[in-house]
């Protein structure tokens, strides 16, 4: 991912914003205000190289943003911004309205549905084997699972691209020991998308397991202990105890990793350009394509339209799993 | 009875875990002995494993050739100043908003933890058009500035910060040490396990970025590793050079992975507590 996308983690710390107020000196009233006002001064000067950089390269692109899809800005009009025409929503009717960008949304949408929950299921089996289930190699495991998660995205696509090769591809090596006659996986409509899907899931399922590890750390033993007692199963306690207990790591990790899948794109890109017959292409290429050809106020819309999304569904996550608790 | 049938599951449990890590690092074993097969080896069918005649060639091309030297240089020149600027603003805001009182405290912490989750693709748009505006397309500053400051590492900082103990600022005050040197002196150096965090999963996000270092080095020149390895590897009016492919993912990858297992246990608490990817 490009820019990383965290978020407050369930095992830290609540941020502690009504903390008492810090460093007041006794003394009299006078001394105390000169205190604070320094103190404010200094706070300012201290936050100054953040806010100046802040402003100018993210809050100002994130509202000039929303202006450029409502323009028919082009790249021809790069050095004057301002002097362009307002269309009003004429390019979000001309975003719903154009097939390919459907077409991406669906795809968009298939890798979100199908890749969250295999990721996260990869990684909670991991989690949950390296937690109880093995005492030696233990740190083996846990650093060789997350190996694939500090590599670059655009690297690991260029590698499976040669794994998922028809012919001299190991993938299909590897099956055609077992009898099996591999697809082309990357030039076949059906298979293109479900390949991509498995990558990712090989790349990011580590950064979950961290997490997951993280999580159940805050399982107690006792409980465990206690229901094995009353003749519980593994799957019981893993259902009732372990599962409900994990619920807030499993909500901090399913908004991560659904938002880093709804940005999905050097996989497309490097692996398959979005074809066979635009059957991966995803809606950040479709942004990133729009911007290609100078579209700046269309990729701007499309590029809201993604932004949309991602906050309302790292709600409705909320609501989801806030209603069941 | 029961602990033989533990003794045997446990048993299984290895031996899936064992397959799993198989699995996961295959792909790269393959990557690093790939790049050194010759062109007609990494074509034959059945693929071969350990290479029959090795040879430098492909590294030789993609450092003569492709200049990828150059490009690992503006990758680790954009990722040693993208870092050094997180350290040193970050820990900065961090300490204001973790231990100091100020008018509009609560505004600049939800500035930061509304952006936090701002995707790059929404921004990238208008933010070519301003660095194209100020002349920067094309320059390190222009690759640089736009990460110089991250939301994330504000709060990771004002997370640890809020975690030190006040009794050590208040002696510093009580001592007549301005806020600045208290934030050099006693905050900073107390500082060391929280700014090792974010060093290094912020000189992972950079290495590894794309979108930005794609829209903003229109010329060889400037490329980073992974811009030049896409762009390489998705040219049309060659055929690619599978080796050299492969020779050029083992130059992104390997040096990471030999940073990551030196600080493993950094990175991994890192992820644990922030949950960044």
């Amino acid at each position: 991912m490009a820019t990383p996308a965290p978020a407050r983690s369930p095992v830290a710390s609540k941020p502690q914003t009504a903390r008492r107020r810090p460093g007041r000196i006794k003394g009299s009233s006078s001394r105390r205000h000169k205190g604070s006002a320094l103190q404010s001064k200094a706070a300012w000067i201290l936050s100054l190289p953040f806010l100046l950089l802040f402003v100018v390269f993210t809050a100002w692109p994130v509202i000039s943003s929303l202006y450029f899809s409502v323009t028919d800005i082009k790249s021809r009009d790069l050095r004057s911004p301002f002097a362009v025409s307002f269309v009003g929503l004429e390019n979000y009717a001309k975003v719903f309205g154009d097939e390919t960008f459907r077409k991406s949304a669906f795809n968009t949408a298939y890798f979100v549905i199908i890749g969250v929950p295999l990721t996260l299921g990869i990684a909670l089996a991991a989690a949950l084997a390296l937690d109880k289930g093995i005492t030696r190699f233990r740190t083996l495991f846990r650093v060789g699972y997350f190996t694939p998660v500090v590599t670059s995205i655009v690297a690991v696509a260029v590698i499976w691209r040669f794994l998922l090769q028809p012919d001299s591809g190991l993938v299909n090596t590897m099956l055609g020991w077992v009898g099996i006659n591999g697809p082309n996986w990357l030039g076949s409509t059906t298979w293109s998308m479900p390949s991509l899907i498995v990558m990712a899931s090989w790349r990011n399922f580590g950064t979950a397991m961290i997490i997951f590890l993280a999580g159940l750390q805050s399982v107690p033993v006792m409980l465990h202990e206690a229901a094995a007692i009353d003749g519980a199963s593994t799957w019981q306690r893993f259902r009732h105890i372990t599962l409900p207990l994990l619920r807030p790591t499993l909500l901090f990790v399913s908004i991560t990793t659904g938002v880093g899948y709804l940005q999905f794109f050097e996989e497309p890109l490097v692996m398959t350009k979005g074809g066979p017959l635009d059957s991966t292409i995803s809606m950040s290429m479709f942004t990133y394509k729009q911007f290609g050809f100078g579209n700046y106020g269309f990729a701007a819309a499309t590029s809201y339209v993604l932004f949309v999304i991602i906050v309302a569904l790292t709600a409705a996550q909320f609501r989801i799993f806030r209603s069941n608790t | 009875m029961n602990s033989k049938r533990s003794t045997s599951s446990r048993r299984w449990l290895y031996v899936v875990l064992t397959l799993g890590f198989v699995a996961v690092i295959t792909p790269f074993v393959w990557m690093i002995l790939g790049s050194f097969k010759g062109e007609g080896e990494l074509l034959k069918v059945p693929p071969t494993w350990w290479p029959e005649s090795a040879t430098l060639d492909n590294y030789r091309d993609l450092f003569n050739k492709e200049s990828f030297l150059r490009y690992f240089f503006n990758s680790t020149l954009v990722a040693v100043c993208v870092t050094i600027g997180n350290l040193i603003f970050c820990s900065m805001v961090g300490y204001a908003l973790a231990k100091l009182t100020f008018r509009g405290k609560k505004v600049v912490f939800l500035l930061v933890m509304g952006t936090l989750l701002i995707p790059s693709m929404v921004t990238f748009v208008p933010l070519f058009v301003l660095v194209a505006n100020l002349g920067l397309i094309d320059s390190y500053p222009g690759l640089i500035l736009p990460f110089l400051v991250t939301p994330f590492g504000v709060f990771l900082m004002r997370q640890f910060i809020i975690g030190l103990p006040d009794e050590l600022l208040d002696a510093g005050r009580v001592d007549g040490a301005s806020e600045f040197r208290i934030f050099r002196q006693i905050i900073l150096p107390l500082c060391g396990p929280g700014l090792a965090t974010l060093g290094i999963l912020t000189f992972l996000g950079s290495w590894n970025n794309f979108l930005w270092p794609l829209v903003a080095a229109q010329t060889q020149d400037y490329y980073t590793l992974p811009v030049a390895l896409a762009l390489f590897s998705t040219g049309q009016n060659v055929t690619p050079h599978y080796g050299i492919l492969l020779a050029g993912a083992t130059v992104v990858v390997v040096p990471i992975v030999i940073v990551f297992l030196i600080f493993q246990r950094r990175f991994i608490e890192g992820i644990a507590t922030t949950g960044i990817k």
